[in-house]
């Protein structure tokens, strides 16, 4: 049963056909033989998840349920969870229990999900390849060599596994779409204040954003749906009303302009990885969409752009953790700059205290205009890219990374080498816009991902062009899996 | 040589919300330590601020008040410093684009003198938590009570040339911000407290000399003495050739003099940048009049109006218009009565304010109604009672002992005006004091008020004291 998409099975618990405690049991089965070799969880729960069950078949017994209830997920350990340990991936929150429930986990257990446990991920959602967690590296289930992608890369291992339905991620410069890439599951990053930030670790504020990761559009989309609306303690939370996004999944793409930026098939880009996007392109074109060139001058722009704000927000967010009144508290400090310096010294791991440096140099007196105010700018002129190119074209179409999944412990000893993965992606999060990676064919066996960016608040367009591409192929489907 | 003082006061007022700036958690003042610390307050992992829409429903009251301008899209800002009792190593404070903008007031000084102090802005902040070092052995504590809790703080001008002008405008703030009702002006409980920029400069001289500024005076007291100490201090160093040192001193009350907490090297960079947490603070011509709705009369007006319309002197005035509290009760005394507004004053000013002063006891605690004052006044007027015997009757009101006329009647006090009455109590009293009668006939007429004074005890005090004096004269002339 877990080879069903969350949709055939959402229709089976519908049906009573499928008990909510069988699937969780199956899961809970699946996880325990296959979790160790990937590492994808950091947190199981079984007795929660159990109970949740019992209470989502009796919810549906009672024709009360929806398209969710029963269903079982996993919550990237960036979202707090009340009672359950909320680690962030990192030493600093080793012992991390919230008295709260993110806003996410909230609207999810409201529809009823069963939560089977917590997602491994980046420390504090720093990094592209899981290699950075305090709870070890993640295997990418395609090939135990290569890393999932980051930070949602147990998410997105999970999802590909098979060892959830679904999974939520964050994005703050590509941390859904590119491990979405590299498992060949399909994730989206929806506007920026569509998800409550309420209870998700803060990473770089501006920048993050909560979606869903699964193995399809139609699957995402029921995910989204919960997860979506306004949340009162967000004060970034948009006011923006929420659409079916189910309800279009249908619609003709027939007359659809898709823009393909020349910028994105330049240098540097794997020759299958192009391969695979053209190919996708080219079936969409047969479908009825419209393709067209479009060029996007400051995209080269993006990636120090971004290197300075992430950090520079990331500084000044991670200052809470400082030993105090929770996470890792150095043992007998000499005094206070002592227990400063050891409890950040130990509970941060190297990315990490590079990137606080990074960023509270970008905002250091002398150096912010330079640096900050200078990245803010830019960020300004890739949405001016953005809002004249979408004048002429409906969706923006890409491939989500420059190369598939690259081996664990290529890049770890190259920052710059493993910041390059994000190039196509950052620019949705500069912008606020909803950008969405679905699975479309494989380059030397490992998945490709093609990416999909729309205005603000268009993710129903997103994802009824992503299903519609999904009813006309398969690799959605194609599992790395199949025979364990 | 001759100096000139150049003073700019940083004043942090506490506003008076019942929940703190960016999250629910009350901020009564006293509650067991962190009691009143949400997990915003606590800076938790994953938690947001939403600004209270009274904080800023107040800051524009503040710009209403002072006729600064209001920032119609200010910015919060964070000011980065690690801190144990700074939960999130950020304060949320505003920076480049304050709520309130530049304005000015105008003091008047205690020699009458008027005196315009620019305001260069103010904006919004939440306060800290405190650290607590005296609770644990070896240890700090850390209360968060007090983190989150809304201050105000109001940056003026180097505009001020003494400590007098110093106080002059401090007071003036604290009246003001009591007055349109955002802060408790409690400076013991910390709700209101400055930090003094302070330099010299030649006499004559354009350029701004080298600042300390004094932090945390939270008495108009210690703002006097800590300013004219450092005065003192900054001129003997340049008088003996040396030079001031721009850096932070804290005045220490017991010592009487200011010392040193950290220089201008010492000083942190606060890494400030807007807070991305929380967009630009909005604010649209409809909310400003919503809130220009609720303004009170400002104090100046009401001066004004007091002693335009009620011919009661600018000093008393002054006096009653402290605080708005104050002033509507002064109003709400000779509502609906007959007699002169002018006596309400009269009463409050000696009666009520010396027996608030004598008990210790603020105005929201007096026992007494403006109403019961106002009948009591009313009584006194028409001569039911004499100005003494109305004493009494407050003596009455305050002790809880009932409504005016009852406590007149209860305890006896209703004024004699019989004039038979008086003539008897009179002819007793000459009766029985044949010398002195002898004596006042004979010339000593200093002796008229012996035999008022005895007259006034025979009767207990109630007899009319006109009518008495009176009929005293013509009995005693014979």
């Amino acid at each position: 049963m877990h080879d069903k998409t969350l949709a055939q099975q959402a229709a089976l618990l519908a049906s009573g056909e499928l008990k909510s405690v069988e699937l969780v049991d199956h899961y809970l089965t699946r996880i325990e033989r296959l979790n160790s070799n990937l590492n994808a969880y950091i947190l199981v729960d079984e007795d929660r998840a159990r109970e949740a069950a019992v209470a989502a078949d009796a919810r549906l017994q009672k024709g009360e349920g929806g398209p969710l209830t029963g269903i079982p997920i996993a919550h990237k350990d960036i979202f707090c969870t009340k009672d359950v340990r909320t680690t962030c991936g990192s030493r600093m929150l080793e012992n991390f229990i919230a008295p709260y429930n993110a806003t996410v986990v909230d609207k999810l257990n409201d529809a009823g999900v069963v939560t089977l446990g917590k997602a491994n991920m980046d420390e504090f959602a720093m990094g592209s390849s899981n290699e950075n967690s305090f709870f070890g590296s993640v295997a990418n289930p395609w090939q135990h060599d290569r890393v999932p992608g980051g930070s949602s890369g147990g998410s997105a291992a999970i999802v590909a596994a098979q060892l959830a339905s679904a999974a939520t991620g964050t994005d703050t410069g590509g941390s859904i779409r590119q491990p979405a890439a590299f498992c060949g599951v399909t994730g989206i990053k929806p506007t920026y204040g569509r998800v409550s930030r309420y209870g998700m670790i803060a990473f770089a504020s501006s920048l993050d954003q909560g979606g869903p990761l699964a193995r399809t559009a139609e699957d995402c989309a029921l995910l989204l749906q919960a997860m979506c609306g306004h949340d009162p303690r967000d004060s970034t939370s948009s006011l923006t009303d929420v659409p079916d996004f189910s309800a279009t999944l249908n619609d003709d793409i027939k007359g659809l302009r898709i823009g393909v930026p020349e910028e994105y098939f330049a240098q540097g880009l794997e020759a299958g990885v192009a391969d695979a996007v053209k190919t996708a392109l080219a079936e969409l074109e047969r479908a009825g969409a419209i393709l067209k060139s479009i060029s996007l001058p400051n995209q080269g722009l993006c990636i120090p752009a971004y290197y300075v704000i992430a950090p520079a927000e990331a500084s000044s967010n991670l200052s809470r953790f400082d030993g105090v009144r929770f996470g890792h508290r150095a043992e007998n400090p000499q005094d206070l700059e002592d227990l400063y310096k050891r409890s950040r010294g130990e509970g941060f791991g190297p990315e990490v205290k590079r990137r606080i440096l990074i960023g509270a140099y970008a905002l250091s007196a002398g150096y912010y205009d330079a640096y900050y105010r200078k990245a803010q700018q830019v960020r300004q002129l890739v949405t001016n890219d953005f809002t004249e190119a979408f004048k002429e074209v409906d969706v923006i179409a890409g491939p989500t990374t420059p190369t598939t999944a690259f081996s664990r412990g290529e890049k770890s000893s190259d920052p710059t080498a493993m910041y390059l993965n994000d190039l196509f992606t950052v620019s949705a999060n500069l912008s606020g816009l909803p950008g969405l990676s679905a699975p479309c064919g494989f380059s030397n066996g490992l998945p490709v991902g093609l990416q999909l960016i729309a205005p603000v608040n268009e993710e129903a367009r997103l994802l009824n062009l992503a299903h519609q591409y999904q009813s006309v192929s398969d690799w959605h489907l194609q599992s790395p899996v199949a025979n364990d | 040589m001759s100096w000139e003082t150049v003073i700019g006061l940083e004043i942090h007022a506490q506003l008076a919300t019942r929940s703190k700036i960016f999250s629910g958690a009350s901020t009564a003042f006293g509650a067991e330590p962190n009691t009143q610390a949400s997990p915003v307050d606590l800076g938790l992992p994953g938690v947001l601020p939403v600004v209270n829409k009274d904080v800023v429903r107040m800051a524009v009251r503040f710009a209403l008040a002072t006729g600064a301008d209001i920032t119609k899209r200010s910015v919060f800002a964070r000011k980065n410093y690690f801190y144990p009792d700074l939960p999130k190593g950020y304060q949320i404070s505003q920076m480049a684009f304050p709520i309130v903008g530049e304005g000015s007031i105008t003091v008047t000084l205690p020699n009458g003198e008027e005196k315009v102090i620019g305001l260069t802005r103010a904006h919004l902040e939440e306060d800290a938590g405190k650290s607590v070092h005296d609770l644990f052995e070896g240890c700090t504590g850390i209360d968060l009570n007090r983190a989150g809790t809304p201050l105000l703080e109001i940056v003026s001008e180097p505009d001020m040339r003494s400590a007098v002008e110093a106080v002059a405008y401090a007071r003036y703030i604290h009246s003001l911000v009591r007055y349109i009702e955002i802060c408790d002006g409690n400076m013991q409980e910390g709700s209101f407290r400055c930090d003094a920029n302070i330099s010299i400069r030649p006499m004559g001289s354009e350029t701004l000399g080298t600042r300390a500024e004094i932090k945390n005076l939270n008495s108009f007291r210690f703002l006097e003495r800590a300013i004219d100490f450092e005065v003192e201090r900054q001129i003997d160093i340049l008088e003996d050739g040396g030079t001031v040192m721009q850096e932070t001193r804290l005045y220490d009350a017991d010592k009487d003099e200011t010392r040193s907490m950290r220089s201008k090297e010492e000083a942190n960079d606060y890494r400030y940048f807007p807070d991305p947490d929380l967009p630009p603070l909005v604010i649209d011509d409809a909310f400003i009049a919503s809130v220009a709705a609720t303004m009170p009369e400002l104090p100046t007006k009401r001066r004004a109006r007091f002693v335009e319309t009620f011919e009661i002197s600018a000093i008393d005035a002054q006096s009653l218009c402290s605080d708005k509290q104050t002033a509507d009760y002064f109003e709400a005394v000779f509502e609906g009565q007959t007699f002169a507004p002018r006596l309400a004053a009269n009463w409050m000013l000696g009666e009520l304010f010396g027996r608030m002063n004598k008990e210790d006891v603020q105005l929201s605690d007096v026992p007494v109604s403006a109403a019961q004052l106002g009948k009591l006044i009313s009584r006194v007027d028409d001569g039911t009672l004499s100005g003494k015997l109305g004493k009494q009757v407050f003596d009455g009101l305050w002790s809880a002992e009932g409504e005016v006329d009852d406590i007149i009647e209860a305890r006896g006090l209703k004024q004699i005006t019989d004039t038979g009455a008086i003539e008897t109590m009179i002819d007793e009293v000459i009766a029985a004091n044949p010398s002195q009668l002898a004596e006042y006939r004979a010339g000593k007429e200093k002796l008229l008020s012996f035999f008022v004074g005895a007259v006034m005890k025979a009767s207990k005090g109630k007899a009319n004291p006109a009518q008495l004096n009176q009929i005293l004269r013509e009995k005693l002339k014979g």
